[in-house]
């Protein structure tokens, strides 16, 4: 029977939930016996050459490219998985979301304190870079979210709990220090 | 009549004092009912609908019922913890709540409960309502965006004539918790720490100081909420 295959991405995330994966330490070699890892950071590819089982997301929504990226990984993986509380809640990035977006602009590109000098007032407008979105999205408010598992970052043996737990079909321990929101 | 009154909560007998509060009458036994607007010495208001047990087949809260003789309390049942959960993740989603980025994360009741209830998404919509930081007080920061409207502080933290120094303002969606601003003066250093302390949530914090309690050593991270209640040596009757 050939491996499950995982798929990973970071959307507006600070790749904390991933640096939680390779927390995971001496196991991320029972790791790779267990799964093929496809789209990811972690092995550098860069689109999806078939379709996964499983989708780790970290991050939530905040421009049309995270928008364009979590679509993808939804049609082309079987299982989604919220991983991190900027995926579940939208995070610390969602801290934006009672602010205008010119209000936001404004503030990193004109009116900053590490602003050295935007005398025009050019805001970054090429074509070629995502649009903001009005606000931070929780990926299950864009897509289907099958699985949750919080935490800033979720503890590496909630991760591979988890992870175990989806590949082997088995139920999953959930010990009470492993679920943590911060 | 006698002083005492026999109760069962889910079956088991439990003792109280006749006029006792159920949830206190219930820790007493070794019975942890939740709670959230509810403080220890402080009037219980009964607002956060948390404590909620079936008395004798009738919805009740058990903060704000005396314990009365042969009363038959379920607490630890399926429809009633599911009723608990859905107010946690509305509080949840109703206000801005940034675990990470919270000094009270760790030591925040409403956050122990949630563990305690097993949620790891709310089921509703996060509304990220705007609110202000309020950090005009000399002494602490009032964070609106985390609280939950508990009266706590309200009601625990008086002057020394006995009148609130936090009070509501304004009414309905938009009321708020806020420092009577002709009592503020009277918030020393020490009732300031014990606002803090009484608040479930990381709404009221104190300034020049924080994050004194390293992860892993913190209120809630590695017991659940009640469960100290619940290891409780209780002698039997």
């Amino acid at each position: 029977m050939s491996k499950p295959i995982v798929a990973t991405t970071s959307l507006a995330g600070c790749f904390g939930c991933h640096m939680s994966v390779l927390d995971i330490d001496d196991r991320i070699l029972e790791l790779i016996e267990l799964v093929e890892f496809n789209k990811s950071p972690i092995d550098d590819i860069k689109k999806f050459s078939k379709k996964c089982d499983i989708g780790l997301i970290e991050g939530g929504c905040c421009n049309s490219e995270n928008i364009h990226v979590l679509k993808d990984f939804r049609e082309n993986c079987r299982i989604l998985v919220s991983v991190g509380e900027c995926a579940i809640m939208g995070g610390l990035p969602a801290m934006r979301n009672g602010i205008a977006i010119q209000e936001c602009l404004e503030e990193a590109y004109v009116n900053g304190p590490t602003v050295v000098s935007n005398e025009e007032v050019i805001f970054p407008n090429d074509p070629e870079l995502p649009m903001l979105l009005d606000r931070v999205y929780p990926c299950h408010e864009i897509v289907k979210i099958d699985y949750f598992l919080p935490g800033c970052p979720p503890r590496a043996d909630l991760i591979w709990e988890a992870l175990v737990a989806l590949v082997t079909g088995d139920e999953m321990k959930l010990p009470y220090e492993v679920v943590k929101f911060d | 009549m006698s002083q005492y009154v026999r109760f069962t909560v889910d079956g088991t007998e439990c003792m109280g004092i006749r006029g006792q509060y159920l949830v206190d009458a219930a820790r007493e036994n070794g019975v942890y009912i939740p709670t959230l607007c509810n403080f220890p010495g402080v009037k219980p208001k009964g607002g956060c609908r948390i404590c909620t047990v079936r008395v004798n087949g009738k919805l009740m809260t058990a903060c704000t019922t005396p314990v009365a003789e042969n009363m038959s309390v379920e607490n630890e049942v399926k429809d009633i913890n599911e009723l608990r959960k859905s107010i946690i993740e509305l509080l949840f989603i109703e206000g801005n709540h940034f675990c990470p980025a919270c000094e009270k994360s760790g030591n925040c009741e409403l956050q122990a409960l949630a563990y305690r209830f097993r949620i790891m998404v709310p089921r509703f919509p996060y509304q990220f309502p705007v609110r202000k930081v309020d950090a005009t007080h000399p002494r602490i920061i009032k964070e609106q965006n985390r609280c939950i409207l508990c009266k706590r502080c309200i009601r625990a933290i008086t002057d020394e004539n006995g009148r609130s120094i936090f009070a509501y303002r304004r009414r309905s969606a938009r009321v708020e918790v806020v420092v009577d601003p002709k009592l503020g003066k009277q918030l020393t250093e020490e009732l300031a720490q014990k606002a803090m302390d009484v608040c479930p949530v990381g709404s009221i914090i104190v300034k020049e100081k924080g994050f004194q309690i390293p992860i892993g050593a913190r209120k809630y991270d590695t017991m659940p909420i009640g469960s100290d209640i619940e290891n409780m040596q209780v002698k039997k009757i």
